[in-house]
């Protein structure tokens, strides 16, 4: 372990973005995390003089700060409503790793993320292997949502309701795919993603009749591994270079216009964090930023470039959407999957506070489960409180969570990426 | 006692969750708004009910423990800003609307109650509380009374104080202090609410308030006028008073200010203008006709080249949209941005500029200057590297060079955002030596240990 004095060092590296802080306080009106809590330390003000002071060799404690950092669902909504336009999620991602480097990172996600999603085929066989091997642990609560519990006292699962590990992945169902522009003269790669792969096949298989039905040529490699945000939120920077990497190589050569995804945090971590946080060879930080340009949400990608238009199809039933941080904050994007959900011809009502976090986090779930079910419970409420049939949403992540909302609260009702609807209704 | 002791008598007292001693933690609440220098307390606590509040004050009272009452933290002057080795009292777990009285018209509150959170309640329920200070999505009415906060509709709304019917408050010795009442009309006794209104935390913990509602206005025009000069626009100001018109906002922005805005927003504000006024006229609709239509007149003969009249909801959201954005779009040009609120009488608006470009020229300084020029309450605002030591040497220059003009022009240290730490300096200056020495003789009566929110307002005894 490095002595503190060099650790003050490092985050004096982040002294130019830090003094862009001026302390208004304005964060404690958007912070979820605060909004619980109502510690100055859970507030991004807070986290920010903390992280200052420790740079300035003010204070003593580092394990106490990276504490405090890790009590961050990495949102961005405070970024997105910061006055002075400080760019949080950029010291956030750049402390934690400092943080990592400092402390090491924890047996537990070395063998994540460098054991496993750093070998993608090694990640599918345990993977599928847990997918028979679930049911003795696991018991069904609600069949709508899909959603299963416990049968023993287990630590990790708590008493969380989740979404079982799907019984054939995408990468089963369909291994790969390279098919010509058809009728709209586009061709797409899909960037498929752990959790669509592994949990909600579904979507990806939606996604995939979607672009069938308008003659979008698909480009979709075996062997994608995981994005690297689960690795890059936990500081481990060296996973997330070779994640990176290996993505790039799949991608560069293809001949394709836009890079797809129905993963809203793979999007942003794709167009945003790929070019800016790799640290790796310039080759692939090129590639990566020609990648970042072609990058699109797929709600985007149909209603922005292939404009599409009502289908005559009736969804059926009365539908509200949550925005993913991930696409309302990092990317700005809201208006394109509302779209969607009205072009599928459902009956959309907005539910209030649609553009609040799930509380999910990625592993800010994990490791602060209490936190994230207060945050989680309230996004259900509001759900519940626009009284339809079905919840909406564009990242698989946010799925997970409001499933485990409203299954714990039995709700009754299902939860489905925006895509479904939408290829439902062709 | 022991430190740990003290700490121990305050877990037991209001549960080892509401007690927070940890290095980061204590970091956490050694600042607050005010471009000072933190101080680390010793303790933070976060009582959640009244009693446990009252608890706090006696401990730290009988303790000898020095006691900085924090609401959100906003604080533009440093009055949040623990003492060293002290203890911040939080009251953001005092959260609670305890009434909401439509027939009467009041509502009773806890201090930690959030301001724009309070005013949409208020609102839900037909009724309209004013004051709107800048921070108003987070700060809590606590603080806006300790502080006697202000904001935009301050011209014909008033300020805080103006709504402040009753206080209950903790003296030092935990004993809960009564004053003010739920009536219009009430002259029992000393005026305490009204010594408690801009107190900062300095003389007594508030434990609850009673807050005056009012109707809202039926109708409201807003516009944006254009001028050749900050003189023709400061004169207009002068001129729509003086014509017996008071409308709800008067605000005012130079040309620095609107282009930081228009590069920030793009909604296309004339960058080529020396001075905007901002205005809006409420109340019933035949007067706000007749209004509109004479402040028009009266910004015309002044020499404004422009008027824009909002003709619907979504053109009144973007003339004050642009107001709202001018603290945003300045503090996103350089690291370090000091807000000063240096008030004039209205007639000095003009001279109070005049000073204001001649500090900025002769200091090499970038000033900003937007605010409530129907109240005089002007917002300078200084755009500068704290780091760069040289030019925070001709910064604090800088701050004392506008109070002095201030005063000079028979204005005030502080419109809204409080003395604090920041300004207990020139405090003597605007006031008297006898002044300070009465608040210090009454101070060392009400709280003879010195614990409350020390050195504050009137400094420390000389």
């Amino acid at each position: 372990m490095a002595d503190i004095n060099r650790l003050a060092q490092m985050f004096m590296e982040l002294d130019d973005l830090l003094v862009g802080c001026m302390r208004c306080g304005m964060c404690q009106a958007v912070c979820p995390v605060f909004a619980q809590s109502g510690r100055e330390g859970d507030v991004t003000r807070g986290k920010l003089a903390l992280l200052d002071k420790l740079a300035h060799e003010m204070l003593e404690d580092p394990q106490g700060v990276k504490e405090k950092l890790d009590r961050c669902l990495l949102c961005g909504t405070c970024q997105a409503n910061c006055p002075s336009g400080v760019s949080v999620m950029d010291i956030f991602l750049k402390a934690r790793a400092i943080m990592t480097g400092y402390f090491g990172l924890s047996p537990v996600k070395q063998a994540i993320f460098r054991g496993m999603l750093k070998n993608p085929k090694l990640f599918n066989t345990l993977v599928g292997m847990g997918s028979k091997f679930q049911g003795l642990f696991t018991k069904k609560v609600d069949d709508m949502l899909g959603s299963s519990c416990a049968r023993f006292n287990a630590p990790v699962i708590g008493d969380r309701h989740f979404n079982s590990l799907a019984k054939k992945p995408l990468h089963k169902i369909v291994p790969e795919m390279d098919t010509p522009a058809g009728k709209s003269g586009i061709r797409v790669a899909l960037y498929v993603g752990c959790v669509v792969d592994k949990i909600f096949p579904q979507v990806g298989e939606a996604i995939l009749k979607v672009l069938k039905h308008h003659g979008v040529g698909v480009y979709m490699p075996a062997g994608q591994a995981c994005c690297g945000i689960p690795a890059l939120s936990s500081g481990d920077t060296s996973t997330f270079d070779s994640l990176v990497n290996m993505n790039v190589k799949l991608f560069k050569d293809a001949e394709f216009d836009y890079l797809v995804t129905g993963c809203a945090s793979c999007t942003s971590t794709i167009k945003e964090l790929w070019p800016h946080m790799y640290q790796g060879d310039s080759v692939t930080r090129y590639e990566a930023a020609k990648l970042q340009k072609k990058t699109m949400d797929i709600s985007q990608f149909l209603v922005d470039i292939l404009q599409v238009q009502p289908t005559g199809g009736n969804c059926g039933r009365s539908v509200t959407y949550h925005d993913p941080c991930h696409l309302k904050n990092s990317l700005g994007i809201t208006a394109q999957p509302r779209e969607l959900i009205r072009t599928a011809g459902c009956d959309y009502k907005e539910m209030a506070e649609a553009g609040t976090c799930c509380g999910c986090g990625g592993s800010f779930n994990i490791a602060h489960y209490d936190i994230s079910k207060q945050i989680g419970s309230r996004k259900a409420d509001n759900i519940l409180a626009a009284k339809v049939q079905t919840a909406a949403t564009s990242c698989p992540a946010c799925m997970l969570q409001i499933t485990d909302m409203l299954s714990q609260k039995g709700a009754g009702m299902d939860v489905k990426h925006v895509i479904e609807l939408y290829a439902d209704s062709l | 006692m022991s430190k740990d002791a003290i700490i121990k008598e305050f877990e037991a007292a209001i549960g080892a969750e509401n007690v927070m001693t940890d290095e980061t933690d204590r970091h956490a609440y050694s600042y607050d708004a005010a471009v000072l220098d933190s101080v680390v307390p010793a303790l933070v606590v976060r009582p959640t009910t009244s009693e446990a509040l009252g608890k706090c004050v006696k401990l730290c009272n009988d303790n000898g423990v020095p006691l900085t009452v924090r609401g959100a933290g906003t604080n533009l002057s440093g009055g949040t800003i623990p003492h060293p080795g002290g203890c911040v009292v939080l009251t953001n777990g005092l959260n609670r609307i305890l009434e909401i009285n439509e027939e009467d018209m009041y509502a009773v509150v806890e201090p930690g109650v959030v301001t724009a959170k309070f005013a949409a309640e208020v609102a839900s329920r037909g009724l309209f509380y004013p004051p709107d200070p800048g921070s108003q999505t987070v700060s809590t009415l606590g603080g806006n009374v300790a502080e006697n906060a202000g904001g935009l509709r301050g011209l014909k709304y008033g300020v805080t104080k103006d709504y402040v019917m009753g206080v209950d408050f903790w003296d030092v010795n935990g004993e809960l202090v009564k004053s003010g009442s739920r009536t219009v009309k009430c002259v029992t006794g000393y005026n305490l609410a009204g010594l408690m209104v801009a107190s900062e935390g300095t003389l007594g913990v508030f434990d609850k308030i009673i807050l005056k509602l009012i109707p809202p206005a039926q109708a409201a025009k807003s516009m944006m006028a254009i001028f050749p000069s900050m003189k023709a626009a400061s004169e207009t100001v002068a001129a729509i008073i003086a014509n017996k018109i008071v409308p709800a906002t008067l605000e005012m922005m130079d040309n620095f200010t609107i282009n930081t805005v228009e590069n920030f927003r793009g909604a296309g504000l004339p960058t080529d203008a020396a001075a905007l006024l901002l205005i809006e006229v409420d109340g019933h609709p035949a007067q706000v006709e007749d209004e509109a239509v004479l402040v028009e007149k009266i910004c015309k003969e002044n020499g404004a080249t422009e008027i824009k009249v909002a003709k619907d909801a979504a053109e009144r959201d973007a003339v004050w949209q642009a107001r709202r954005d001018a603290l945003p779009a300045l503090a996103k040009l350089k690291p370090t941005c000091v807000l000063e609120d240096a008030t004039v009488p209205r007639s000095k608006i003009p001279a109070m500029i005049a000073a204001l470009e001649e500090i900025s020229k002769k200091l090499d300084l970038t000033i900003g200057t937007f605010g409530h020029a129907g109240d005089g309450n002007l917002h300078p605002t200084i755009l500068t590297d704290k780091r760069d030591k040289a030019e925070w040497e001709r910064v604090e220059k800088g701050i004392d060079m506008i109070f002095d003009r201030a005063l000079a022009l028979g204005g005030t240290l502080s419109g809204e955002h409080g003395i604090g730490l920041a300004k207990s300096k020139y405090m003597e200056i605007e006031t008297s030596r006898a002044t300070l020495e009465y608040a210090h003789r009454m101070k060392s009566v009400l709280d003879p240990k010195g614990i409350l929110n020390p050195g504050k307002i009137i400094g420390f005894k000389k």
